[in-house]
C-alpha cells in the first residue's frame, strides 16, 4: 500500500470490524488485523476501533504504544524485523541488518521516504536453531546470509508480494534431534480424551445427559472419568513446563473447586524467553496433543472455553492451527458435544503483538482481555480470578501436551521417568555454538554435559540455561542436572563457545530487558534502563569498578522489589556474569576510580559543530 | 488460643492487630506505623507499582499495600536495608522525570519530595535521564506537567473508577511509559476532564494541578512544612479509620 | 590553637544564591573565620587553589567546558568535595535548558532572538564551549556530600560546615533537609 498524505481509506477497517464482536476483549485482535492491513494504525482507524469495542481513544493509544508489533507511524510496504537474540547476533544478524538497510537505502528503524520499507530489530523470533532470522511482513525468514539479503532487497525493490517469494526463504525446520518417551510420535487425535473418559468405567461414552453427567454427586461415569484423570495427573506429579514448576494437578483442582459460573483454560504459547522455540515445534508437529491437553483440562475443571495465546512471531502457523481446530471440531473432539458426551469445549486463538511480559500469566490474561499486558497485583492468583475474573488454568504448551500423554498412559508411567522431584521428560531448545542445534527431549535430570555431548558443543565455555532470565553456567558446572531441584528451566539451552566474549552476551540481555520492561513498577522501569546504560558505559571502555558495584546494587534492588518475575529475574545474568566471567568485564575497565556518567568530550560535539570549532579548548 | 484467631502479626517486633481483609499496609498505618508509599492512596484501590512499601513477610519481599495481613506472620519494614532500597527507588523516580523543586508550585505539598525528606535523601545518586516530556496547559483550569509525573497511575484509576470518565491512560512501555489524555487532539482542553474531577485532586506530585492556585500558601505553612509526611500520613489514615470504622 | 581548616568555594552554572546563603550565617561567620581560612573563593577573588584544601564547596551545575575544568580542579585539590544547592545536586533550574537542543538554545539567544544584531553563534576560542546539557556535579566527578536546597538555608550550611570541621557526619537532619 502506498502512503501519501491523504487519509487512508477506512473500508478495510470496517470490514475487519464486521468480523469482530463489540467486545473490548477483541481489541488487540482487531488492532493486529488493522496493523497487518495498513502497516500501521491510522488515527482514523484507531477511532473507529475504539468506538466499535466501546473503549476510549486513549485506551487504544495505550495498546499501540505498548505492543512492539503495533505502530502509530507507517512502517512501509515491507516491514522487516531482524531477530535480536544473542544467538542471531553470534550468527551475524547485526551486520546483516545493516547490510539490508544499505541495500534498501533505509536507516534502521526509519521508514524509507517513499514508503517502500523499514528495517527494525525485534526480540528473539524463536528461530535460534536456524538463524540468523527475521520476519518480513510477519513471516519468518530463516538461515539468513548476505546472498539471501541481496535477494530479499531485490524482491522488495521490485515490490514482489511476499506470497510470491521463494518458499525456501521461509522454510522452518523442526530440528527435532532427540526424542524420548513423550514425543516419539504424535498421539492419535482423541485417544487421550477417550482414555480419560473411560477411566470413569463407561466404555461406550454414549447417550449421556450432560446435566446429570456434570453433577459431582451423580457418580456418573463421565464425571468419574474427570476425577480419575485428575488423580492420574496427581500420580504423574507433572510440574508446569513454563519454568516455575507449579504442580499442574493442584492448579487444575483449585480451579475446579472454586465456585464460579464459568472457568477458562489458557494455553501460554507466548514463548518469549529468548532462545526458546519448543512451542513452535509442538504447535507445528504435535498440535493435537496440545489441543487435546487443553480439552482434557476443560473436562477436568469444568471449563467450556479454551484460549491459545500465541506470540505473533508464529503467525506463519495460523492456517495450520486453524485447520487442526476445524478438523477436531469435525471429528467431535471440540464443540458443543465432545465425543458425544454433551461436554462442550472449544478453543479460540488469541495473538500476541510483541511483548515478552505477556508470557507472565496475569499479563497474558490482561492481553487477552484487550489491555496493555501489564501484570496484575499479586493476589488473587489467576487460578482463583483470572480471565474475566473467573478461575483460569494457565499452563504452558508443553504442559498440556504432557497432560494428554498422562491421560493416555497413566500417571505412574509418567512418574517413572525423570527424577524424584521432576517427573517426566523435558524439551530442550539447543542453540548457539554447537554442531546440531534443535529440539532435544531428555528425561529430567540429564546433565548439561550430556546435552552438550549430544549436540556437539562440548568445548563450550558457558551455557545459558532458561534464557536471559535464567542461569549462566560455566564449564565448572557442566555436571549439574537439568531438573527443578538443580537447574530449573523452561528448556532454553544457549551454548557459548570458547572464543565468545561473555560481556557481549550480558549486553544483549540487558538491552532485551530494558526493551521488554512493561513500565509498571519503579525498579524495573528505571532499573533496567540504568543497568543498560551502565553496561553500555563499560562496553565503551568508560566504566570503572564503581560502576560494577552500582550494577550489583541495582541488581539486588530489582530482585527484592520488582513487581513481577520479569524485573526480579532481569539481573540474574548480570549477577552470574560478574561472578563467573568477571574477566570479560575487567578487560574493559580503563579507569580504577571514578568515571564520569557520560562521555565528556562527546557532550561538546554539538557545540563544536555549531561553532565550527575544533581547537584544543574545544575538547575535554 | 490458636495462632489463627489471634488476629495480630508482628511488625518489626511489635504486635499489630488487624481486621479480616486488611492489608499489611492498612493494619500498620492504623496502628500508627508509617510505611513509605507513593502510588497508594488508601481511599482508592492499591496498585503496588511504586514498590516503596515493600516489606519482608516471613522472609520474602512483598508490597505491603496489596499483601493481606495474616495472623502470626513476621513482617520487617523499618530496616536499614529496606530503607536504603526505598531511597534508591525514590532516587529512581527523581532521575527518570524532571523535578525542579525550586520552581514547582507543588513544593511543600509534594509527596515525592516529602517522602524523600522522610527517607533522608540528600541527592539523586543516579544519572539524570532529562527526558523530553510534554506539558499540557491547554485546559483553562487544569495543567498536566508530565515532567513531574511518577506514573503512579492514580489519575488513571480514579478517572476510571470514581469519575467514570476514563480521561487518562498510559501509553508507551518501560522507561518510555507516559500518561495520555483521552480527547480527539490528545489535549486536556478537548477532553471531558473538569476541575471537580476526583482524578485531578489526588496527584501525589505536581503533574496534575489546578491553575490559579499556585503559591497561595506561604513557605513554612505548606502541608509538609507543618508536619513531616510520616506523621501526616499516619494521622490522616487514623482519622479516616475513625471515620469509616470508628 | 590548632591550624585552621582550608576551604575553597566556587559557583558554576549557579546564581551565587548559595554563596549568599553562606553569608547569611550572620554572626556565626566570625566563629567560622576562627576555624577556617578561605582559599579560592568568589568571596576573596582568589582564582586558583594553591596546594590542597580540606573542604571544597561548589554551587551550580556543570554547563560548559570551563565548569568541567574548574570542577576537576576542585576535585584534585579538595580532600572533601561538597555539592551545594539544587543546581549542583540535580542540575537545577539551569538544566531546564535540557528540554531543548543546544542548537535551539543558541539560535534563540543569538540568531532569532528579539533585538539580535549581527546574528551568529559566538565562536571565539576564548569562550568555553557549552555541553549538550547541564549536568549535576556527581556525574562528572566523585562528590563526597550533597547539600540540597535552593539555596540551602544558612543553618543547613552551618550545620554541614561545622560538622565537617569537627569531623562529624555532615548529613543533614530531616529538619534542615529542603529541596526548595
Amino acid at each position: 500500500m502506498l502512503r501519501d498524505d491523504s487519509p487512508p481509506d477506512m473500508e478495510r477497517v470496517r470490514q475487519i470490524l464486521e468480523t469482530h464482536e463489540r467486545d473490548p476483549g477483541e481489541l488487540l485482535q482487531i488492532l493486529i488485523q488493522v496493523q497487518h492491513a495498513y502497516h500501521f494504525i491510522p488515527a482514523e482507524a484507531a477511532e473507529l476501533v475504539a468506538d466499535h469495542v466501546r473503549v476510549t481513544r486513549a485506551h487504544v493509544r495505550g495498546l499501540v504504544g505498548f505492543y512492539s508489533f503495533l505502530s502509530d507511524t507507517y512502517l512501509g510496504e515491507y516491514v522487516v524485523y531482524v531477530s535480536d537474540n544473542i544467538t542471531d547476533r553470534m550468527q551475524g544478524s547485526e551486520g546483516l541488518a545493516t547490510y539490508l538497510c544499505n541495500r534498501l537505502g533505509a536507516k534502521l528503524g526509519v521508514t524509507r521516504a517513499d514508503g517502500l520499507a523499514s528495517v527494525h530489530f525485534t526480540s528473539c523470533t524463536g528461530m535460534c536453531d536456524q538463524g540468523p532470522a527475521a520476519l518480513v511482513n510477519g513471516l519468518p525468514l530463516t538461515r539468513l546470509t548476505r546472498l539471501r539479503m541481496d535477494d530479499v532487497a531485490k524482491l522488495i525493490q521490485a515490490r514482489t508480494p511476499v506470497a510470491e517469494w521463494p518458499a525456501e526463504f521461509f522454510r522452518v525446520e523442526d530440528n527435532f534431534r532427540r526424542s524420548d518417551v513423550m514425543f516419539r510420535r504424535p498421539t492419535e487425535p482423541g485417544a487421550a480424551l477417550r482414555a480419560a473418559m473411560r477411566r470413569g468405567g463407561d466404555e461406550t461414552l454414549k447417550e449421556i445427559q450432560y446435566e446429570e453427567a456434570v453433577d459431582p454427586s451423580s457418580g456418573h461415569a463421565w464425571r468419574r472419568g474427570a476425577d480419575e484423570t485428575l488423580k492420574e495427573l496427581y500420580r504423574s506429579d507433572l510440574r508446569g513446563r513454563g519454568g516455575a514448576g507449579f504442580k499442574a494437578a493442584i492448579k487444575w483442582e483449585t480451579c475446579r473447586d472454586i465456585s464460579a459460573p464459568e472457568r477458562y483454560v489458557v494455553c501460554n504459547a507466548d514463548e518469549g524467553e529468548p532462545g526458546t522455540f519448543k512451542d513452535r515445534v509442538l504447535l507445528r508437529s504435535y498440535t493435537d496433543m496440545v489441543f487435546e491437553g487443553m480439552t482434557l483440562c476443560g473436562y477436568v475443571v469444568g471449563a467450556a472455553r479454551g484460549i491459545l495465546y500465541i506470540r505473533q512471531e508464529y503467525w506463519y502457523l495460523k492456517a495450520h492451527l486453524e485447520q487442526v481446530l476445524a478438523r477436531r471440531r469435525d471429528d467431535g473432539l471440540l464443540g458443543r458435544n465432545v465425543l458425544g458426551t454433551g461436554f462442550a469445549f472449544d478453543i479460540d486463538i488469541h495473538w500476541g503483538a510483541g511483548a515478552y511480559i505477556c508470557g507472565m500469566e496475569s499479563a497474558l490474561i490482561e492481553s487477552i482481555e484487550g489491555r496493555r499486558g501489564k501484570p496484575r497485583k499479586r493476589w488473587p492468583l489467576p487460578v482463583v480470578a483470572g480471565l474475566n475474573r473467573r478461575p483460569t488454568v494457565v499452563n504452558n504448551v508443553e504442559t498440556f501436551a504432557a497432560a494428554s500423554m498422562i491421560a493416555l498412559k497413566g500417571g505412574a508411567w509418567f512418574a517413572g521417568h525423570g527424577t524424584t522431584h521432576s517427573a517426566g521428560t523435558k524439551l530442550f531448545c539447543v542453540s548457539g555454538d554447537c554442531e546440531r542445534p534443535g529440539i532435544y527431549e531428555y528425561p529430567f535430570g540429564v546433565s548439561v554435559r550430556e546435552v552438550l555431548r549430544d549436540c556437539g558443543g562440548l568445548n563450550a565455555q558457558a551455557v545459558q540455561i532458561s534464557g536471559p532470565s535464567g542461569v549462566t553456567i560455566s564449564q565448572l558446572e557442566f555436571d549439574r542436572n537439568l531438573a527443578f531441584e538443580d537447574l530449573s528451566t523452561v528448556g532454553t539451552f544457549m551454548v557459548f563457545g570458547p572464543t565468545r566474549d561473555m560481556f557481549d552476551v550480558v549486553r544483549n540481555f540487558t538491552h532485551f530487558f530494558r526493551h521488554e520492561s512493561c513500565g509498571l513498577c519503579t525498579p524495573c522501569r528505571v532499573g533496567t534502563s540504568l543497568l543498560a546504560n551502565l553496561v553500555d558505559k563499560v562496553a565503551a571502555g568508560k566504566g570503572s569498578p564503581m560502576d560494577v558495584e552500582e550494577v550489583r546494587k541495582i541488581s539486588q534492588l530489582l530482585k527484592t522489589t520488582a513487581h513481577c518475575g520479569l524485573g526480579q529475574t532481569a539481573p540474574n545474568h548480570l549477577i552470574d556474569s560478574l561472578l563467573k566471567f568477571r574477566g570479560d568485564w575487567d578487560k574493559r575497565m580503563m579507569v580504577t576510580d571514578f568515571a564520569p556518567a557520560f562521555d565528556l568530550d562527546a557532550a561538546l560535539q554539538e557545540a563544536r559543530q555549531l561553532t565550527d570549532r575544533d581547537d584544543a579548548a574545544a575538547h575535554l | 488460643m490458636s495462632p489463627d484467631t489471634r488476629r495480630t502479626f508482628l511488625l518489626d517486633g511489635r504486635e499489630i492487630p488487624f481486621r479480616e481483609g486488611q492489608t499489611v499496609f492498612d493494619a500498620a498505618m492504623a496502628a500508627g506505623v508509617y510505611i513509605p508509599h507513593l502510588c497508594h492512596n488508601p481511599d482508592f484501590e492499591p496498585h503496588s507499582s511504586c514498590r516503596l512499601c515493600t516489606v519482608i513477610v516471613n522472609g520474602r519481599p512483598f508490597a505491603s499495600c496489596t499483601q493481606p495481613a495474616v495472623a502470626g506472620q513476621d513482617v520487617k519494614s523499618d530496616t536499614a536495608e529496606l530503607n536504603e532500597m526505598r531511597r534508591s527507588l525514590t532516587q529512581m523516580l527523581l532521575v527518570e522525570g524532571n523535578h525542579y523543586c525550586p520552581s514547582c508550585e507543588k513544593s511543600g505539598g509534594c509527596r515525592l519530595q516529602a517522602t524523600a525528606y522522610a527517607l533522608g535523601l540528600q541527592d539523586n545518586h543516579f544519572p539524570q535521564f532529562f527526558p523530553l516530556r510534554d506539558v499540557d496547559a491547554s485546559h483553562p483550569d487544569i495543567i498536566l506537567d508530565r515532567d513531574r509525573c511518577i506514573l503512579c497511575g492514580l489519575c488513571v484509576r480514579i478517572s476510571r473508577t470514581v469519575d467514570r470518565k476514563n480521561v487518562f491512560a498510559m501509553t508507551g512501555r518501560g522507561i518510555d511509559t507516559t500518561i495520555v489524555v483521552d480527547s480527539p487532539t490528545g489535549l486536556l482542553a478537548d477532553s471531558r476532564v473538569s476541575r471537580e474531577d476526583e482524578a485531578v485532586q489526588h496527584c501525589p506530585v505536581g503533574a496534575l494541578m489546578m491553575k490559579g492556585e499556585a503559591f497561595t500558601v506561604p513557605i513554612g505553612e505548606r502541608p509538609y512544612d507543618r508536619a513531616p509526611i510520616n506523621e501526616d500520613s499516619v494521622a490522616q489514615f487514623q482519622a479516616r479509620e475513625a471515620r469509616l470504622h470508628g | 590553637m590548632a591550624s585552621k581548616r582550608k576551604i575553597a568555594t566556587c559557583s558554576l552554572a549557579g546564581c551565587f544564591g548559595c554563596h549568599m546563603s553562606l553569608l547569611d550565617i550572620d554572626e556565626r561567620i566570625l566563629e567560622l573565620l576562627e576555624l577556617v581560612e578561605f582559599d579560592r573563593s568568589p568571596i576573596n577573588d582568589i582564582k586558583v587553589i594553591r596546594g590542597m584544601v580540606d573542604i571544597g564547596l561548589i554551587e551550580g551545575g556543570v554547563c560548559n567546558a570551563e565548569s568541567v575544568h574548574v570542577l576537576q580542579h576542585f576535585r584534585e585539590h579538595c580532600r572533601v568535595l561538597v555539592s551545594v544547592g539544587e543546581c549542583a545536586v540535580t542540575g537545577g533550574i539551569p538544566s531546564m535548558r535540557n528540554h531543548h537542543s543546544l542548537k535551539a538554545c543558541l539560535e534563540e539567544s543569538y540568531i532569532r532572538g528579539i533585538g539580535v544584531e549581527n546574528a551568529h553563534v559566538p565562536d571565539d576560542p576564548e569562550l568555553p564551549l557549552l555541553l549538550d546539557k547541564v549536568y549535576p556535579l556527581h556525574e562528572v566527578v566523585r562528590v563526597d556530600y550533597h547539600v540540597p536546597g535552593c539555596p540551602p538555608s544558612a543553618d543547613a550550611l552551618w550545620y554541614v560546615l561545622s560538622a565537617l570541621i569537627a569531623g562529624r557526619d555532615p548529613r543533614l537532619p530531616t529538619a534542615l533537609l529542603r529541596f526548595d
